[in-house]
């Protein structure tokens, strides 16, 4: 029984993260059909300025944190101005191999500055655990930082998206571009808008991640970046509570296959299930066509 | 997105392939005569390699990673062989004549590390060569070595097929000076039985390393020979970071001690996640924990009750360690590592073979070496055994509170 319980912690810590990444995706998404292929490297520079800030300059956590959201919504938007704009109107393929050059650029941009290297965090974060129950199962006191900070960040998103004017213009853009412009709506600044909030929750992530697993280098966004894809896909891409069902969806089912003694296989078997979701609801298992997707 | 810029180069090379099936028969008969004369040109080089012998020096080959990504390993290992033969020449030199050291970078890589082989023997004439560090680039020089005849000795290339090739057969021109994996195995399951008295093991290997797998095989069957039981065994992948599935499964097989053969980035992270799921058992590793990095990753206070083999301790408090430490310090002006010790030595092992042999050849040097009988070294006293590995004492350190600290030297 404990064994189920820390199956199920660790599932659950995992996938807070893969969730937390996945939401970004499908927000770009959602807005303008653009798979951001440089969103995991985002994540991946959103650690580093944690990094940074707390190892030389020593501060906090919830500074790091906020800071290294407000530097990666600005790197963002620039990417979004110098790199995605000018392919707005072409094809969709032209869009997305900008993107992957845009994420090759990030890696290896980085690891020309700071070096190819591992780094580690220094100890930012209580380091105590708490049992469950009463059993053997414990839970870290920084999985649950993670799980709070993933959920508060996913009502706030939710938030914007449905109760501010800003949140509006982006429904409205991602439902019709052409007639919300005739409408009035500033689409650069929405985009933009879009741009900079996915990519601070891809900055938090990546602080959150440094301090949880305590290693960063230029080249960890690539397959979060992945996974957190599947999870999107999964959950509806574009639809946001569907990436937060995806990522701990996948999260689970990663320590579960482990749990059977498949470690070496669960990359094989995340990817066999968005294979699986793709055949059977192409739309992900939340998504539809007809819904409106933010 | 590697993945789709290695396709994009797959697509290219299949283009280039095409054109090359286009190639004309012409241009075949060409380039075939200009490999003839560039062979026939080779075999002169050979013929007149004899005559290098009554020169006033004995050159020797240094190939070494001096650059690219292990440049650190290359860069340590030959100040120390450089240290050594310095010492030597100052004391007279070997058979009356001094050393001649021709030191060259392969760039990490074992392609350049076979032309650099070439370079030495047939444009230098060097009469052994030393080197390189990691046991794929010193297989990229295997085979110039034994076509030309010249030993060829790596004092940290740890892979068990170094010396030996696929069939079993001994590779007549090649030594290595430092244990093998297989080794470090064997010692970890015999400390683990006889010292701690442990009798349930746990293993997480990394299952993309022939150096933890090595490492793994040899532990289990001594440790199970021994009479102890491997209650569970899971393996990861290299750059993994999440650790924990696999740790509570070994939790749940209630280990007495966890052998995990892995590099320290990512031993760091396990040892640091399987402290937090509390499992506070013994974990034993390999030489691959030798790294200032796994304190930074695991935090010193997860890294207590680790054990694990190494070549070599600078807390080591044998007489001829602590003179070689001062000497080193005075030298470069920094405490000497593993990979330092080991170079130190490689020099003093080429020299005492040269010594027997008597006249500085590269026939002779390689009967010499193969006869080497209790050669005393920094990192150990070693005979060469007739599959050109040696048999030489490890040294077991045990983490205390992240320091690495000695604990005692094994003997063969």
């Amino acid at each position: 029984m404990e064994q189920i319980i820390q199956q199920m912690v660790n599932g659950v810590s995992l996938g807070s993260i893969y969730a937390l990444i996945a939401l970004g995706y499908t927000m770009v998404y959602g807005i303008i059909k653009l798979i951001n292929f440089a969103h995991g490297d985002i994540y991946m520079v959103g650690a580093y300025i944690g990094f940074f800030l707390t190892t030389y300059l020593s501060i906090g956590f919830f500074p790091a944190l906020i800071l290294s959201m407000i530097i990666c919504s600005l790197l963002g938007v620039i990417i979004e101005k110098v790199a995605y704009k000018p392919m707005r109107n072409s094809t969709r393929i032209a869009a997305l191999i900008t993107a992957i050059s845009v994420s090759l650029f990030l890696q290896y941009g980085m690891m020309y500055f700071v070096g190819p290297e591992t780094r580690t965090y220094p100890n930012i974060l209580p380091n105590s655990q708490i049992k469950l129950f009463g059993t053997e199962a414990v839970i870290d006191i920084k999985n649950i930082y993670i799980l709070v900070v993933t959920i508060v960040l996913m009502v706030l998103l939710q938030y914007v998206i449905y109760r501010t004017k800003t949140g509006k213009a982006m429904r409205a853009v991602a439902l019709d571009r052409d007639a919300s412009e005739l409408m009035g709506i500033d689409m650069n600044k929405t985009i933009s808008y879009t741009f900079a909030i996915g990519s601070a929750l891809a900055g938090a992530a990546g602080v959150l991640v440094g301090t949880y697993y305590n290693t960063i280098n230029p080249l960890m966004g690539a397959v979060p970046g992945l996974k957190a894809f599947i999870a999107a896909v999964i959950g509806g891409i574009g639809y946001i509570p569907g990436a937060v069902f995806g990522g701990f969806f996948l999260g689970i089912t990663e320590t579960t296959v482990s749990a059977f003694g498949g470690s070496l296989y669960k990359d094989a078997v995340a990817f066999a299930i968005l294979i699986v979701v793709l055949l059977v609801r192409p739309n992900g298992i939340f998504g539809s066509n007809t819904k409106e997707k933010v | 997105m590697n993945g789709l810029s290695d396709l994009y180069r797959l697509l290219i090379i299949k283009k280039k392939k095409g054109e090359c099936i286009l190639m004309k028969k012409t241009k075949m008969l060409s380039l075939m005569m200009v490999m003839i004369v560039m062979a026939s040109f080779l075999i002169g080089c050979g013929a007149d390699s004899g005559s290098g012998n009554d020169s006033d020096t004995i050159k020797v080959g240094l190939n070494y990673e001096l650059s690219g990504n292990v440049a650190t390993y290359g860069t340590d290992l030959s100040d120390g062989v450089e240290m050594a033969l310095e010492e030597i020449n100052a004391n007279g030199g070997l058979l009356g004549k001094q050393i001649e050291v021709i030191k060259m970078d392969n760039t990490s890589d074992s392609a350049e590390a076979a032309n650099i082989s070439t370079r030495l023997i047939t444009r230098e004439k060097v009469v052994t060569i030393l080197g390189p560090a990691t046991s794929g680039n010193t297989k990229g020089a295997i085979p110039i070595s034994t076509q030309n005849k010249v030993p060829l000795v790596s004092a940290s290339a740890t892979a068990d097929d170094v010396t030996v090739d696929s069939n079993g057969n001994v590779r007549e021109y090649i030594f290595k000076t430092c244990f093998s994996d297989s080794y470090q195995g064997i010692t970890m399951a015999n400390f683990a039985y006889n010292d701690l008295g442990n009798t349930k093991a746990a293993i997480l290997t990394e299952n993309t390393s022939d150096y933890s797998i090595g490492i793994t095989n040899n532990f289990r069957e001594e440790f199970t020979n021994l009479g102890g039981t491997v209650v569970a065994e899971e393996a990861y992948q290299s750059k993994e970071t999440d650790f924990k599935a696999v740790l509570t499964n070994i939790r749940a097989a209630n280990p007495d001690v966890i052998l995990v053969p892995g590099y320290y980035e990512e031993v760091g992270l396990i040892i640091k996640q399987a402290r937090e799921l509390g499992l506070n058992v013994p974990v034993l590793g390999g030489d691959g924990y030798d790294s200032p990095k796994i304190v930074e990753l695991a935090g010193a206070e997860a890294l207590n009750n680790v054990y694990y083999s190494n070549h070599y301790s600078p807390m080591d408090t044998a007489e001829d360690v602590v003179a070689f430490r001062e000497a080193f310090q005075g030298k470069f002006n920094k405490e000497a590592g593993a990979f330092h010790a080991l170079g130190y030595d490689l020099g003093y092992f080429f020299a005492d073979a040269v010594e027997r042999a008597g006249e500085a050849t590269p026939e002779k040097i390689k009967d010499a070496m193969a006869e080497t009988i209790d050669f005393t070294g920094i990192t150990g006293t070693l005979s060469i055994d007739e599959l050109h590995n040696p048999v030489k004492s490890v040294t077991i350190l045990e983490l205390v509170d992240g320091e690495p600290t000695f604990l005692k030297k094994l003997e063969p």
